[in-house]
């Protein structure tokens, strides 16, 4: 593979009014040899890019709840268009709420169990290596990046649990501690035909050192972030 | 004017972390009877009419696929608001 067919990758990221981590998630992107995309939720124009990513933030302040409201966007009909295509679709915490909401992905986000707000650095273990957003990480492979929310509980029934994890979709899960009481430690998940993902924790401030988390190499040098983005433009050179 | 009223709680399996936390306070203020608490949500929705069945059945719907996230809360109220005050605590 060569960077140019990398860079021909054109990866879009959708800003809601409220959305925080849009330019992280866009220079995540450039920095594993993508082209980001703005997107703006008003307009259902994806602008022909090949995958998005829904980032972090508080979308409409979370009013309703997390995501709610966002699932109705215009760019969210083209997005969810677009996903049962096949599209590739990332989803980090807010924008992870937003899947759910939008039934991409099953099951939901409600407050913390200790209800407080949690910012850690925090260890995942890599539990399905194989979709469009996972694919240059390793089966059981522990990686760390930023968690930070408040309403990341990742609830669902028995039976979409027990789903889940007989067909493999359970994407990530947490390892050492549960932060935030999620069913069964699932950090984060995928849907069957592994195109679309969703996760709490937050790869893209994991994507370059001297701003990442605390790492072997030193403080601040982690970067297992930018497999997430890496991965994707990998899937999009074999699609 | 005419105002429906839809109540919203978190679905009885789910735990309810708030609920959890306003119970836990509750003893502090000496308020030592009560051993649970859910907390759910309550939307009054307004009409320049009045609230007519076919009124009743689109707030049934928006409390369906906007108000409500039915894998984590259960709608258990979509009612006139005018045919509840006589109810109404003082």
């Amino acid at each position: 593979m060569t960077a140019g067919t990398l860079a021909s990758a054109r990866i879009g990221v959708v800003t809601f009014p409220g959305t925080l981590d849009d330019r992280d998630a866009a220079r995540a992107v450039r920095l594993a040899g993508g082209e980001p995309v703005s997107l703006f939720h008003a307009d259902g124009d994806l602008q022909g890019v090949d995958a998005v990513v829904l980032p972090g933030g508080f979308s409409y302040g979370d009013y309703l709840r997390a995501g709610a409201i966002s699932r109705f966007a215009p760019a969210m009909d083209a997005v969810v268009d677009a996903a049962r295509g096949g599209m590739p679709v990332l989803g980090i915490c807010n924008g992870f709420q937003v899947l759910t909401e939008a039934h991409l992905l099953p099951g939901s986000m409600i407050k913390n169990d200790h209800l407080h707000f949690v910012c850690r650095e925090q260890v995942l273990a890599v539990e399905n290596a194989s979709t469009a957003w996972t694919n240059r990480y390793e089966l059981g492979q522990h990686i760390t990046i930023p968690l930070k929310n408040q309403d990341g509980q990742f609830v669902a029934d028995e039976r979409t649990l027990d789903e889940l994890e007989g067909e493999g979709r359970v994407a990530f899960r947490y390892v050492g501690t549960n932060p935030n009481g999620s069913r069964r430690d699932i950090a984060g998940i995928t849907n069957a035909a592994g195109n679309v993902v969703g996760l709490m924790p937050h790869p893209e401030h994991a994507v370059e050192a001297g701003f990442g988390p605390e790492a072997a190499d030193g403080t601040k040098t982690g970067v297992d972030g930018l497999g997430f983005f890496t991965s994707v433009l990998a899937a999009l050179v074999h699609a | 004017m005419g105002r429906v009223v839809v109540e919203v709680m978190p679905k009885p399996e789910i735990l309810d972390p708030q609920g959890k936390a306003v119970v836990g306070a509750l003893p502090r203020l000496g308020f030592t009877q009560f051993s649970g608490a859910r907390q759910g949500k309550r939307f009054e929705l307004e009409v320049d009419g009045e609230v007519t069945p076919e009124v009743l059945e689109a707030a049934r719907q928006a409390a369906e696929t906007l108000l409500s996230n039915p894998i984590i809360e259960d709608v258990v109220r979509v009612a006139d608001a005018s045919e509840e005050s006589a109810g109404a605590v003082a």
